[in-house]
C-alpha cells in the first residue's frame, strides 16, 4: 500500500480480514495531507453521519456536523489505530518498477513490484496506489505572463485571509476550493473577483436533509463506474460548491454575490497584462442551474417512490444563478486592484515515482475501477469515480476497497 | 426510443469522436478562405478546400461571399458587412449543435429558428472615441424552438449547444490571431 490515508488503510483493514500480509507506506504521518496541505477552515463537505469507514463510523456528539481537516486526521489516525495497520510512517516511495522475472519473462514478464523507499527496498507481488488525487495543484500555463506585482497562491500555500496582502483578489475556479476561499476572503473586507468556468452547483440542504444525504439515499452515489454515461467526464468533474458550516448554508454563486463577490467568466489568457475572461458565463451559470435541476428532479421521484413518510418537506426549486448583466470580460492585473491571484484550478496526483508504463497521454492512470489491467498486480484507490460517484469521499472508500481486494486476492490465488 | 429524424447522422460522429480519441493528429483541421479587394470596401471571399482527416479536402462547392458596407457608410453595399458574417456564423453553429444534441438525445425537432443581434458601437471603428471598443458591445441570441420535448429539455439543448460550439467558443474566447505580409 502506498498512502496512510483513508483509502489506503481501509484497503489495508480488507487485506488484514483476508489475511493477507502487506504494508502501508507513508511519506508523512497517517492522514498526512488533512494535516499539511489543507487550509484552517475547511471542513468536510460531507455531514458527520456520513463520515465513516469500515466498521468505524463517526461517534462523536454532532452528528450533522462536519469536521474540520485536523479533526479527519484524527479520525483517520483513530482508524488506523483501531484496525491496527501496518503503517511505515516516514517513509517516502521513490520508485516502483516491475521486478523482472526469472529467466526469460513473456505474458505479463515481470514477478511482482519493486518498491524503492528512502527507508530501503521491499518487494512486493501487489502494490495498491493510494497516495491520493490532489497532490500537485494544476495551475494554467499562463500564469507565466502574469505582472511580477502579483502575489499568487495555491490552495497548499494558502492558510487563510491574514497570509494574504491587503487589497483585491481574483480567485480562479468555482469548485468547493474556488467558492469557499472566495467567501473567507470577502469576508475579511477584500474585494473578490471569482473566475469560474464549468461548476456544479448544489444547495447546501433540500428538504431539510443535507443534500448529501439525497445523494446517498437517492442512489445517485453508487451508480458505478461501468453505469455511468461518460466516465471520463464524471472523472473530471469539479467538486460541488459546498461548505460544511454550522449554519448549513448554501454556497453557489448567489451566494457569493450576496457577500459582494464579482463572478467573471472562465480565465481564458492574460495579454498585456490584463486577464482575458470568457464571455460564456452565463451559459455555464445556465449548465449548471439545470444540471442541479436535474439532480433535484431526481430526487423527487426517488422520493415519490421510496421516501419514508417522514419526509414532509416539499420540493424546492431554487432561483437561477444572478448572472451580472454584463460581466466584466477583462480586468488589469497592473492596475493595483488586483493583488493576489488565488489559483483553486485543481489538483492531480503525483506519479513521477511510478516507474510502470501505465500512464496514459495527459499523465493519468489507465485503469478499471482501480485495477491497472496494464500491469497485473497493480491497483489504485481513492481516485474520482474510481468504482462508484461516491469513491472520492471518506465513506466511499469501503465499497470501493472491498472489492479492490476481492480483486487482488483473487489475483494472488492465481484467478486473474 | 422512438426513431427521431433531424437529420443529424450522430451515430457517425460518435464513432468519429471514439476514434479521434485515439489519434488525435488525424484530428487537425485548416479551414481557410480567400479574399480579394475589390474596390473600396468591397471584397469577394471565397471558401473551397480545407485540410483534415490527414489530407486536403474540399468542398462539394466553391463558395463565395460578398462583403461591403451599407450606403449610410457612405459605400455601395454590395453585400453584408464582416462583422455580420460573425453572426452567420453563430448563428448558424448553435443552430447545426441544437440538431445535433437533440438527435443525440431523442428529441424530434418541428422547428428551429433564431435571432441573433449584435450591438455595436460603431465609434470604435471610427477612432471617435478610444474607450470603445471596435468588436460587438454584446450578442444575443433568441431561439424559438418547437420540438416533443419539456421547456427544461430545451433549455438544456440550447445550453449544450453552446458548450459545443466552435463559434461561441471563438467569440467568447480569446484566440491568437497572426496577420502578417507575404
Amino acid at each position: 500500500m502506498i498512502g496512510a490515508g483513508h483509502a489506503g488503510l481501509a484497503v489495508s483493514r480488507f487485506l488484514g480480514g483476508a489475511g493477507i500480509d502487506h504494508l502501508v507506506l507513508e511519506r508523512g504521518e497517517v492522514g498526512n495531507s488533512w494535516r499539511r496541505e489543507r487550509w484552517d477552515s475547511l471542513r468536510l463537505l460531507t455531514p458527520n453521519w456520513l463520515t465513516r469507514l469500515p466498521d468505524h463510523p463517526y461517534q462523536g456528539p454532532d452528528p450533522d456536523g462536519y469536521l474540520s481537516a485536523h479533526e479527519v486526521a484524527d479520525f483517520i489516525g483513530g482508524f488506523a489505530a483501531a484496525s491496527r495497520a501496518p503503517v511505515r510512517t516516514g517513509t517516502e516511495v521513490t520508485s516502483v518498477r516491475a521486478a523482472a522475472a526469472d529467466g526469460q519473462g513473456h505474458g505479463h514478464g515481470h514477478d511482482g513490484y519493486l518498491v524503492r523507499t528512502d527507508q530501503g527496498e521491499i518487494r512486493a507481488r501487489c502494490v495498491v496506489i493510494a497516495s491520493g488525487a490532489c497532490n500537485v495543484p494544476v495551475v494554467p500555463g499562463f500564469k507565466d505572463a502574469l505582472p511580477d506585482s502579483i502575489r499568487e497562491l495555491t490552495p497548499f500555500d494558502y492558510t487563510g485571509p491574514a497570509a494574504l496582502p491587503e487589497g483585491g483578489v481574483l480567485v480562479v475556479g468555482g469548485s468547493a476550493t474556488g467558492v469557499q476561499l472566495a467567501a473567507e476572503l470577502r469576508r475579511s473586507g477584500r474585494p473578490v473577483v471569482l473566475s469560474t468556468g464549468e461548476h456544479v452547483r448544489l444547495p447546501r440542504t433540500y428538504r431539510g436533509r443535507d443534500v448529501l444525504w439525497w445523494m446517498q439515499a437517492s442512489g445517485v452515489w453508487d451508480q458505478r463506474h461501468d453505469e455511468v454515461d461518460d466516465l471520463e467526464r464524471a472523472r473530471a468533474l469539479p467538486s460541488p460548491q459546498l461548505v460544511g458550516t454550522p449554519e448549513r448554508s448554501t454556497l453557489d454563486l448567489n451566494a457569493l454575490i450576496e457577500l459582494g463577490v464579482e463572478p467573471v467568466g472562465r480565465w481564458a489568457a492574460v495579454r498585456d497584462g490584463r486577464a482575458l475572461f470568457s464571455g460564456g458565463l452565463r451559459n455555464v451559470c445556465s449548465l449548471a442551474d439545470l444540471k442541479m435541476e436535474r439532480l433535484l428532479d431526481t430526487f423527487d421521484e426517488w422520493a415519490r417512490k421510496y421516501a419514508d413518510d417522514d419526509l414532509t418537506d416539499e420540493p424546492q426549486r431554487f432561483a437561477p444563478t444572478r448572472v451580472p448583466a454584463s460581466a466584466r470580460l477583462q480586468l488589469d492585473l497592473r492596475g493595483g486592484e488586483i493583488q493576489t491571484v488565488v489559483w483553486a484550478t485543481g489538483f492531480r496526483p503525483d506519479y513521477r515515482w511510478l516507474d510502470v508504463p501505465v500512464l496514459d497521454a495527459k499523465g493519468r492512470l489507465r485503469h478499471v475501477g482501480g485495477v491497472v489491467t496494464d500491469s497485473p498486480g497493480l491497483y489504485a484507490v481513492g481516485l474520482p469515480v474510481l468504482r462508484r460517484r461516491k469513491s472520492t469521499f471518506i465513506h466511499g472508500a469501503e465499497d470501493d476497497a472491498r472489492e479492490v481486494v476481492e480483486h487482488l486476492t483473487g489475483y494472488l490465488a492465481g484467478r486473474h | 426510443m422512438t426513431t427521431v429524424t433531424n437529420g443529424v447522422n450522430v451515430q457517425a460522429l460518435l464513432d468519429a469522436r471514439e476514434v479521434l480519441k485515439g489519434a488525435p493528429e488525424a484530428a487537425q483541421f485548416t479551414w481557410r478562405a480567400s479574399s480579394t479587394w475589390r474596390d473600396g470596401v468591397h471584397s469577394t471571399t471565397t471558401v473551397r478546400d480545407f485540410f483534415g482527416l490527414g489530407e486536403e479536402r474540399s468542398h462539394k462547392t466553391e463558395s463565395v461571399f460578398e462583403a461591403d458596407h451599407p450606403e449610410v457608410f457612405a459605400a455601395e453595399d454590395n453585400g453584408i458587412t464582416p462583422i455580420e458574417y460573425l453572426l452567420v456564423g453563430l448563428a448558424s453553429c448553435l443552430t447545426a449543435g441544437v440538431a445535433s444534441v437533440a438527435q443525440n438525445r431523442g428529441i424530434q425537432l418541428r422547428s428551429v429558428q433564431s435571432t441573433v443581434q449584435g450591438r455595436h458601437d460603431i465609434r470604435g471603428i471610427l477612432g471617435a472615441d478610444s474607450d470603445v471598443r471596435n468588436g460587438f458591445n454584446d450578442i444575443k441570441v433568441t431561439f424559438t424552438i418547437d420540438a416533443d420535448a419539456s421547456p427544461q429539455e430545451i433549455e438544456a439543448l440550447v445550453a449544450q449547444s453552446q458548450k459545443r460550439s466552435a463559434v461561441f467558443d471563438a467569440l467568447t474566447n480569446p484566440t491568437d490571431v497572426t496577420v502578417e505580409v507575404a
